[in-house]
């Protein structure tokens, strides 16, 4: 069956209304809703009717995405209010309608759903998100040895797609924009824990800034929406702890340094 | 200022691995990224299964090699496959080093895994989410190096090529719209596949082929393009990719019978699914993915596949492993199945279909990423080194990105070190005259009826009636022409957008442009090719013809349809001889 075909041969059986977050920053100052009736299709993600949309109504909406298998993080987007990946998330949990469909909360608007990634890509690098070992192996060595337990410890942190649903979630960061931010702090943490990394004492000062950990009060909104269950609150929980236990080690045991 | 020593475009494995080769080299080379999304978002990120490479002493170069050229029908070249399979271990060790999160076995060690094709097990991974693990190991890795300058989401539209060099590519800005130049002493193009010339496709939205058009209209030849790898299952509908690491973990095929139909079709006979020597290595499950493909087709000729919602399907059952093992080793088939195919695959078999899954030919390179045009290199699924031969090993590709990555880079770094300074102003003259052609045939343009999505469409149903897993003369011929007539149709065509920031439309149909060209040379050097090999089955030519085909085929842009040339195969140590799989449980 052919493409052509597949799309004739599925009975429109219903529709649902998407009202559209519009912002063109060469036409208008001030962002405005366009509402558009797509088909429902069950097997249909947000995505899909967004694609519909813009092949068959109006070409000139624009937003991102790729992979349609959640796993590249550029589809982010509000639906009705929440952040949501727009390729895991189906039309049908959203019937009857209509479907309010935002760029994410808490970034600057490039135009319609698209948001700006300067801040983030930015705060990604900021946490010196890569192997700091001085003395490390050389690739002659062969591999470092790390048992399935030790990389139970920090897999969790790496499963981040950076899509910056959290982001939109978190409440800090929308009133304090210098928040480092739930996945820059979780990857920081990915590296901390991975026995392989020995740049905890250079992340500290970042991690540890006005910016880093101590912003974060705890809402635990972050991993609420996280779609890939990185926990981004606890692994700044759990890094709170340790930096505590450090600074009062540090304190009170200076020689255990 | 615009002007770098090494421009690569692409910021997938490929082109991150490249990037870092030349930072490494010599850190006062300048490197451009210029990727048309943020690297982390390239399609390379949705590999699942893993990465081939020797690491244990059970298995043997020789072995690796030898499972690559017979799995590639013999059109692999011999040098770059024994280099690429000596080079891949330490490449592999690179990644443990920066980080990447390698499944690892109770000891400590890396673990590997089998996969189809393959005499041993050799495929390193990261649960089932290899890509996404490499890709991120690799972009956070090369943050490190102040002087890589990212270009994200920059669309390249052109190559620059002057004094009969390689000197830098014409890029739209999608912020601003804008095209501007980004000149270097060389360039490596990394750009990927183009699975989206297809209709079900396991490749991402961005798999355009863009860079095999770049080189292409640069007058670059684009290598055996007739072979596209189908996958044998993908989710119907929406071409999701069910990885082999499903099947090498013990995963069955069953037609609408229960019936393990892999057995017909000279892929060995099957063992019990309790019986400790199954999955049985480079037999029925993990035979290779070109015979997995055509056994499908079989199988619905004979009615023997199971009506579903988006056409025919057979069954991928995984039940047997049970719910522990299944979240343990390929949690992500069970979130995908769920999701996208409403089934758990715990309790219910996942529906499969054949897929479009990679694209062996590309841009024609030497073994250091070097192509026919001075100073261009390339590298990565958009590049024919040629290791893939007619139907890639899978696994292979992911290594691939790294050995000829840095490959590519380093050569790029020596070219580049050799040449003068770039001379902007007849760069510059170039982009002005690029500006003018895109804005007069898209945004100023009045008139045009043609949609992007109607064309688009029809290219990929003609592509896959005519070009897909088996072909013929006839239906060839019809594709070629239905091509030609869609290229005219594409003159007419007319966007809704003119504006210039992220003017995505505007993106989609250069992208468009692109997949034009490369369904084009697909078609015509599938037509040419007047034999079976490996993923290019013609049912008019049923048997490989080595005296006339045992050649690479060798696309250039001509007058109207490409001119289909050839090449020699690079044959050194291993004489061509008969793919043989399932034959070892019957020694
Ligand atoms: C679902 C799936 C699963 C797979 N599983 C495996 C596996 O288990 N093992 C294995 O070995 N292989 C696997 N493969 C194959 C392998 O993943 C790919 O071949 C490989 O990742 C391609 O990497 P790349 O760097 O060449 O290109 P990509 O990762 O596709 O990157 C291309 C880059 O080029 C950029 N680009 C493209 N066009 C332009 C342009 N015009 N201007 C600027 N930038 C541009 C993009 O932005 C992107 O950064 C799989 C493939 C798929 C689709
Ligand atoms: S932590 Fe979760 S929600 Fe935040 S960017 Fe990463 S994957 Fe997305
Ligand atoms: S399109 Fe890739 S995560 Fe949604």
């Amino acid at each position: 069956m052919t493409e052509t075909d597949i799309n004739t041969t599925i009975e429109e059986v219903a529709t649902i209304e998407l009202e559209v977050f519009r912002y063109r920053p060469e036409k208008a100052s001030a962002p405005s809703f366009d509402t558009f009736t797509v088909p429902l299709h069950d097997e249909w993600v947000l995505l899909d009717a967004l694609n519909h949309i813009k092949d068959e109504i109006d070409g000139s909406l624009s937003y991102r995405w790729s992979c349609r298998m959640g796993v590249c993080g550029s589809c982010g987007m509000m639906a009705n209010g929440e952040a949501v990946l727009t390729c895991a998330a189906f039309l049908k949990d959203y019937a009857p309608g209509p479907i309010r469909i935002e760029p994410l909360a808490n970034f600057p608007v490039a135009r319609d759903l698209i948001v700006g990634m300067d801040d983030f890509m930015e705060k990604l690098n900021r946490v010196k998100p890569w192997v700091i070992n001085e003395n490390g192996k050389s690739v002659e060595e062969g591999e470092y040895l790390q048992t399935p337990e030790e990389l139970d410890d920090y897999v969790q942190y790496t499963m981040c797609i950076n899509c910056m649903l959290c982001y939109s979630a978190c409440p800090i960061y929308g009133m304090e924009p210098s928040f480092i931010g739930p996945a820059a702090l979780a990857l920081a943490q990915r590296y901390n824990l991975d026995l392989r990394d020995h740049g905890n004492e250079e992340r500290m000062d970042i991690l540890s800034s006005d910016e880093g950990i101590w912003q974060c009060t705890f809402v635990g909104e972050c991993s609420e929406v996280c779609p890939k269950h990185v926990d981004p609150a606890g692994a700044i929980q759990r890094y709170k702890v340790e930096a505590t236990n450090n600074w009062w080690k540090s304190k009170l045991m200076p020689w255990s340094n | 200022m615009p002007v770098h020593d090494v421009v690569i475009v692409g910021g997938g494995g490929a082109g991150l691995r490249a990037a870092i080769a030349v930072a490494e080299k010599n850190p006062s080379l300048s490197i451009a990224l210029v990727s048309k999304v943020y690297p982390m978002r390239s399609h390379t990120v949705a590999a699942e299964g893993g990465a081939a490479a020797v690491i244990k002493d059970f298995d043997s170069f020789e072995n690796h090699i030898y499972d690559t050229i017979s799995g590639g029908d013999w059109l692999v070249d011999q040098d770059a496959i024994e280099l690429f399979v000596k080079e891949a271990p330490n490449e592999m060790i690179q990644m443990e080093h920066w980080g990447c999160p390698w499944s690892r076995e109770p000891d400590g060690t890396v673990a590997v895994r089998p996969f189809g094709g393959m005499k041993k097990e050799r495929t390193w991974f990261a649960s089932d989410k290899t890509g996404f693990h490499m890709l991120h190991t690799l972009f956070q890795t090369s943050l490190k190096y102040s002087s890589i300058v990212p270009y994200d989401e920059w669309f390249a539209t052109k190559l620059l090529v002057e004094d009969g060099r390689c000197q830098g590519v014409a890029a739209l800005d999608l912020r601003t719209g804008r095209l501007e130049v980004i000149a270097g002493r060389s360039v490596v193009i990394c750009t990927g596949g183009a699975g989206k010339v297809f209709p079900f496709t396991t490749n991402g939205a961005i798999k355009t082929g863009d860079g095999m058009s770049l080189a292409y209209r640069a007058r670059v030849p684009l290598k055996d393009m007739e072979f596209v790898q189908y996958h044998p299952t993908g989710l119907p509908g929406t071409g999701i990719l069910i990885t082999e690491a499903a099947r090498g973990e013990g995963g069955i095929l069953v037609n609408s019978e229960g019936y393990r139909y892999l057995q017909d079709y000279d892929l060995g006979t099957p063992l019990d699914v309790t019986d400790p020597n199954h999955p049985v290595k480079k037999s029925m499950e993990l035979g290779p993915r070109d015979r997995l493909s055509q056994a499908f087709i079989h199988e619905q000729k004979k009615g023997r596949t199971i009506k579903g919602k988006f056409g025919d399907v057979l069954h991928l059952d995984v039940r047997h492993l049970g719910e522990k093992r299944i979240d343990s080793k390929i949690p992500f088939v069970r979130e995908l199945a769920k999701k996208y195919a409403g089934i758990d695959p715990v309790y219910e078999p996942i529906p499969i279909r054949p897929v479009l899954h990679y694209f062996m030919g590309g841009i024609d390179t030497d073994i250091t990423g070097a192509t026919t045009l001075p100073g261009l290199y390339a590298a990565g699924e958009v590049a024919c080194v040629s290791i893939n031969g007619a139907n890639r090993l899978g696994s292979n590709s992911l290594t691939e990105l790294l050995v000829f990555g840095a490959r590519a880079g380093l050569a790029a770094a020596d070219f580049a070190l050799n040449q003068p300074p770039v001379d902007l102003a007849p760069l510059r003259k170039q982009v002005v005259d690029e500006d003018a052609r895109i804005t007069r045939a898209y945004l100023t343009k009045s008139g045009g009826t043609e949609r992007i999505s109607t064309i688009r469409t029809e290219m990929r149903d003609t592509m896959e009636e005519g070009a897909g897993i088996y072909r013929t003369d006839e239906g060839l011929k019809a594709t070629c022409d239905k091509l030609a007539e869609l290229r005219e149709r594409f003159a007419n065509i007319s966007l809704d957008d003119r504006s210039f920031t992220y003017n995505t439309e505007l993106i989609s149909v250069l992208e468009l442009d692109a997949m034009l060209d490369v369904a084009e040379v697909v078609a015509h050097s599938a037509l040419a090719r007047k034999e079976s090999r490996g993923s290019h089955q013609r049912t008019d030519f049923p048997k490989r013809d080595d005296e006339s085909y045992l050649r690479h085929s060798m696309a250039y842009r001509g007058e109207g349809s490409p001119r289909i040339d050839y090449k020699d195969v690079v044959i050194t140590r291993w004489p061509p001889g008969e793919r043989v799989y399932g034959q070892e449980q019957s020694k």
